[in-house]
């Protein structure tokens, strides 16, 4: 199964996790990174190449802090340019049909603060809807999506048992 | 004292046209009736200041030639070549229709048949000097009257050739002598010359002169051109005018156009003019007072018959109802052909001189009833159809373009080629006559002249234009033609290329608020590949350079502000260098305590 890896943090050397678990997959021999921001500084995507890329292969996944209940804003402007009609939906667009979408979030609060109860008054799975629904969408599996809550405290530690913890799922998937 | 009487001479013709042409233009009766009248005042008729005024007037034939030439340097050649069936079907039939009538009168007049043959084709023809003046005067030659009007005279102008090698033939005198076959074959080989030439030595010739740089050579070679096609024309007796007009068509598509027009304009003007105080001064008062009844009613006859034939002609073509009375009185008086015609007749002895001297005043006379009948036509005529307006045609001139870019270097040409992709019409002027020649190669069109030159930017369409890109490198040159677009045509927005601070600060000082550093937005795109080579993420590369861009924009600003005080000036620099510093600085200090803060960025 080839994966592509959609890094997407706008300051990856101030990253604290994010960067973490990047480098904790970016030797699989499956797995292409593909770093958003580095790539498209001023945002202006490179819609064929992006979609060539898709094509190409079995798994997209999308590692990037939780900013306000979304991505940052590059994902966003992916999404509205890459995903087209003709590509991704609509007649003849069927081009991620049976791929699988798999985010890999970061979040800076615990995650208490994620569930009926919490801060947030809503859980992940709620707040990942929108992109679950463009997932599906696209006639794309929506893979359950691995979350890091509290990036702002976590030690090392922790941090990289998450890093395996991806790393191992990424090697499993499919 | 041969020198001062001509001093003298061009010395009162100024002066009368001075003074006569602004008052005939005030009371609504026109620059060419001003012209007429101002020669009738000084010439023998009148107050007799000049009685041999030959020499001064001999080039004011120029003027009509001049005129042909740049009327030739509007006219690609393809559009000539479309316009061959108006040419000599309207041509062609108005000279018929004109000429049978007034021979069948002259016959009448108990004139022999040649006489009565010479006289009529003569008189056949229109005066284009008036006709494309008035046409270009009121800008209507691109409408169809005017593009009929200009077909029919250009026919004129090739008639005159067989005319002219009729009337020995018809003079009896040289009759054995056949059809001078040695002559036309010079003529059409001085034809096939010009065309050649036109063709393959002009543009380079211009090239060579436009290189070294000198504006008043070029003006040199500009009249060059007009005058020798004129000479070699005249040397095989064919029309001069004509000659010029086919040098002015080969060159209507070269980059020299604009230069062209804008060196020769103010020669046609002033020598148009004395052409025509040259017509007034002919006309003979006593003659005229003397056989007033005779002359007016053969004036009336005979603007008369034209108008009638030029009626039915616009008719016959299908020009708009409104356009067609125009149409038949810009063209409906004689023409200065007609005095040629009559004295070279004269000279053969074919015309009697009284009869000569009649029909010169004829022409004369019926020459001054044009601008009077325009008027008459301004004030009764065209306000009966202007309720009906007509829908606007595509005008000849296929410029027009909404973007006029001065200066195509480096700099000029990106700018040019993002509109062009962007299908955005440009015109485009540069004065290096080599760097047009390569940019030429790949398919631009760029018009060789000095961009900061009113009148060539007027030819150029800033008049009708949207904005102006000022690309010049040099920047005095760019600050005076910043001053006069900002004058002269004040509708036109103006984007400039700023050379370096000091230019901008100029700019700025003349209320330019669309102006590029040249160099800035480069040297600041290579600062952000440095960091990210250096190690910064591409994204906060970028983000450090828009933000130091922003810093440096505001900075500039009040540079500016202090630019006039030295110490307040060192201060704000000093200032502006420590404030650029902390900002720079504070982004990683505020970075690590908003962390903390649950935020992110």
């Amino acid at each position: 199964m080839s994966i592509l890896f959609q890094f997407t943090h706008p300051y990856p050397h101030r990253s604290r996790v994010n960067r973490v678990l990047l480098d904790a997959v970016r030797d699989l021999p499956n797995v292409l990174v593909n770093d958003l921001y580095a790539l498209y500084p001023k945002l202006h995507v490179d819609v064929e190449r992006e979609q060539a890329l898709l094509r190409e292969s079995d798994a997209v996944v999308f590692q990037h802090p939780f900013y306000w209940y979304s991505a940052p804003a590059l994902l966003k402007e992916w999404i509205d340019v890459v995903l087209e009609q003709g590509f991704a939906y609509g007649p003849g667009g069927t081009a991620l049909h049976g791929k699988i979408w798999l985010h890999s979030v970061t979040t800076g609060m615990g995650g208490d603060a994620y569930g009926p109860e919490g801060l947030n008054q809503a859980t992940m799975a709620e707040l990942l809807k929108p992109f679950e629904r463009t997932a599906r969408f696209c006639g794309m599996g929506w893979q359950a999506p691995l979350v890091f809550h509290g990036a702002h405290e976590a030690d090392a530690g922790r941090i990289a048992e998450h890093g395996r913890a991806l790393r191992s799922l990424l090697e499993t998937l499919g | 004292m041969h020198d001062s009487s001509f001093l003298t001479h061009f010395l009162i013709y100024l002066g009368t046209a001075l003074l006569i042409v602004p008052l005939a233009k005030k009371l609504g009766l026109g620059s060419v009736l001003g012209y007429l009248l101002a020669g009738l005042l000084i010439g023998p008729s009148g107050l007799a200041l000049i009685s041999q005024g030959e020499d001064v007037l001999h080039f004011a034939e120029f003027g009509v030639v001049i005129m042909l030439f740049l009327v030739g340097l509007e006219l690609a050649p393809q559009r000539l070549w479309e316009m061959r069936g108006p040419i000599f079907g309207a041509g062609g039939l108005q000279v018929l229709a004109t000429t049978l009538p007034l021979a069948g009168f002259a016959l009448g007049l108990k004139l022999n048949w040649p006489s009565a043959a010479i006289a009529a084709m003569g008189m056949a023809l229109s005066s284009t000097a008036i006709a494309l003046q008035i046409l270009a005067e009121r800008n209507q030659l691109a409408t169809p009257a005017g593009r009929l009007g200009f077909a029919t005279l250009l026919f004129q102008d090739l008639a005159v050739i067989p005319m002219l090698a009729l009337i020995p033939l018809l003079g009896g005198q040289s009759a054995g002598q056949g059809f001078d076959w040695p002559g036309a074959g010079k003529a059409a080989l001085v034809v096939g010359g010009i065309v050649v030439s036109g063709r393959y030595l002009l543009r380079p010739a211009l090239r060579y002169v436009a290189a070294t740089g000198m504006r008043e050579i070029f003006t040199a070679s500009a009249l060059f051109i007009v005058l020798a096609t004129a000479l070699l024309m005249q040397t095989v007796g064919m029309s001069m005018a004509l000659g010029t007009f086919l040098a002015g068509v080969l060159l209507a598509e070269s980059e020299y156009r604009h230069a062209l027009e804008t060196d020769l304009e103010p020669f046609k003007g002033l020598l148009l003019g004395l052409f025509f105080i040259s017509i007034g001064m002919s006309v003979d008062l006593g003659l005229i007072l003397g056989h007033w009844r005779i002359l007016l009613v053969l004036v009336a006859g005979f603007v008369g018959l034209k108008l009638l034939v030029l009626l039915g002609l616009g008719r016959m073509f299908h020009l708009p109802k409104p356009q067609r009375w125009f149409f038949a009185i810009t063209l409906s008086q004689g023409g200065e052909f007609a005095f040629v015609l009559t004295n070279t007749a004269q000279a053969e002895g074919i015309v009697p001189a009284e009869a000569a001297g009649l029909l010169v005043a004829v022409v004369a006379l019926s020459m001054m009833t044009t601008p009077l009948l325009l008027i008459v036509h301004d004030r009764l005529i065209e306000p009966r159809f202007s309720g009906r307006r007509q829908p606007a045609f595509d005008a000849v001139e296929d410029e027009g373009n909404p973007v006029i870019i001065a200066g195509f270097g480096r700099f000029g040409q990106i700018v040019g080629r993002l509109l062009a992709a962007n299908r955005i019409g440009v015109t485009v002027l540069d004065h290096d006559p080599i760097h047009i020649d390569t940019i030429r190669k790949f398919g631009h069109k760029v018009f060789y002249g000095d961009a900061t030159r009113l009148d060539l930017l007027r030819s150029a369409g800033a008049g009708q234009a949207k904005l102006i890109i000022v690309a010049i490198d040099d920047v005095e040159q760019s600050l005076r033609l910043v001053d006069s677009v900002k004058e002269e045509f004040p509708h036109l927005a103006i984007l400039v290329r700023a050379r370096n601070v000091q230019h901008a600060f100029e700019l700025m000082a003349r209320g330019i608020s669309v102006y590029q550093r040249e160099i800035f937005e480069s040297a600041l795109l290579l600062g952000e590949q440095a960091l990210t080579q250096l190690g910064h993420g591409p994204y906060a590369a970028h983000k450090a350079a828009q933000k130091f861009r922003a810093h440096d924009i505001k900075a500039l600003q009040k540079r500016y502000q202090a630019r006039d005080d030295e110490e307040k000036l060192i201060s704000v620099v000093r200032e502006a260098r420590s404030q650029l510093a902390q900002a720079m600085s504070a982004d990683e200090e505020e970075y690590q305590l908003k962390v903390t803060r649950d935020s992110w960025r």
